[in-house]
């Protein structure tokens, strides 16, 4: 699924002004999160270059279409406009050419203004593209956020995980989502989940029904959003399948094309899925942090240093 | 893995209603049934996630479900989606 943002929704954002407009910047769509200055394509220079991406142009570009007589101005800038570009943006509230205006009106692509410096704009621009085009998915699970750290519980319908994260609530700890977790990829390295926002903060218990967790227990037992640390795959207890022992094998379920650290966890009626899922929380902070109790044991055993 | 597409009709008063049928109806199978509407899917045994789908009258669902019953799951769940009626 790829991602994309209407330039309307960028302009409202941003706040700028359209200084030519076509009523088309609902159907302008960006779908990359770069951002060109568009310098050498000025002069002429086009290879390797984005036509998806916005312009921006500053007080460089201005200076350079200034030296340049009324002539040179509209062939190049015919160039740029020619080409497709989804929109132009003006920073610092530089007064625009006549040329500018008129190969805007000639290719209907909207030219905007905006009053922050260039480099601001555009960083502020790229981070918010960025969060708006990020890679997105929904999983079946519960997002809960356990001493700080951010527990995507994951199992089949039935198998208990809004009980627990019902349970680690009145434990002190935070609900996300229940049942349907939306996914972002905002980085490489980064997975930030969050409720949709008609389920935010509900939970359904079998028996009871649709609880709201907020209303129940308060603003402290909720978070809007979380980034995803940690996996704990909730399964039923399968005789015939051996679990983890010691804790030394590394685990990982990919979401999104980041592997997140995980584990497996068997449930039988009668344990504490919430106490487990804590210490499974500290334990891999603890980990995070640089100390593994296996590898500790390991090494007492068998003296200094001996990898397993 | 099967997967059918079909159009969801409902009265609105009975709109939370069928959902809670829905599940009901989903969760006697032993199959993995998903409802995909757009670019949002879930699961058809979780009550929340069907909720979070905001399905309205008229839209176009896509019913799909993997394990040993999918056949006899994605049939049931396509026939009540189309004509959801409170029992």
């Amino acid at each position: 699924m790829a991602a994309s943002v209407t330039l309307k929704s960028i302009i409202d954002e941003f706040n700028l002004e359209e200084i030519t407009s076509f009523g088309n910047t609902d159907s302008i769509t960006i779908t990359v999160a770069d951002v060109t200055r568009p310098g050498l394509q000025l002069t002429g220079f086009f290879d390797h270059f984005g036509p998806d991406r916005i312009q921006l142009i500053g007080n460089q570009e201005m200076a350079y279409l200034a030296h340049l007589s009324e002539e040179e101005r509209l062939k190049c800038l015919d160039g740029l406009f020619s080409k497709n570009i989804p929109c132009l943006i003006v920073s610092r509230h530089h007064d625009v050419f006549k040329e500018i205006v008129t190969c805007s009106k000639r290719y209907q692509i909207p030219l905007l203004r905006t009053d922050e410096s260039t480099s601001t704009f555009m960083s502020s621009l790229i981070k918010h593209l960025n969060v708006d085009l990020a890679p997105e998915t929904t999983l079946h699970g519960v997002l809960v956020e356990i001493y700080g750290e951010g527990v995507l519980m994951l199992g089949e319908s039935g198998v208990g995980k809004s009980e627990t994260a019902m349970e680690l609530v009145k434990r002190g700890h935070r609900l996300i989502a229940d049942d349907l977790v939306e996914v972002r990829r905002v980085s490489d390295t980064t997975l930030v989940g969050q409720a949709p926002e008609i389920i935010r903060y509900l939970i359904e218990m079998r028996g009871i029904g649709i609880l709201d967790v907020k209303e129940l227990y308060g603003v402290s037992s909720v978070k809007m959003q979380e980034s995803i640390n940690f996996v704990i795959n909730l399964e039923l207890w399968d005789e015939d399948k051996i679990y983890e022992r010691l804790g030394i094998s590394e685990e990982y379920t990919e979401i999104l094309g980041i592997q997140v650290p995980s584990i497996t966890i068997p449930v039988r009626p009668g344990r504490n899925l919430a106490i487990i899922l804590e210490v499974a929380a500290i334990n891999f902070r603890q980990k995070q942090m640089g100390y593994n109790a296996a590898q500790a044991l390991t090494e007492r055993l068998f003296g200094n240093r001996e990898e397993v | 893995m099967k997967v059918k597409t079909i159009q969801f009709k409902c009265d609105e008063s009975l709109h939370m209603k069928s959902i809670a049928i829905l599940i009901k109806k989903a969760s006697v199978f032993e199959s993995r049934i998903w409802l995909t509407q757009g670019s949002r899917k879930a699961n058809a045994k979780s009550l929340l996630g069907v909720m979070s789908l905001g399905i309205e009258d008229g839209a176009t669902i896509e019913v799909s479900a993997e394990g040993s019953d999918e056949a006899e799951a994605v049939d049931t769940i396509a026939a009540y989606l189309s004509n959801p009626t409170v029992e």
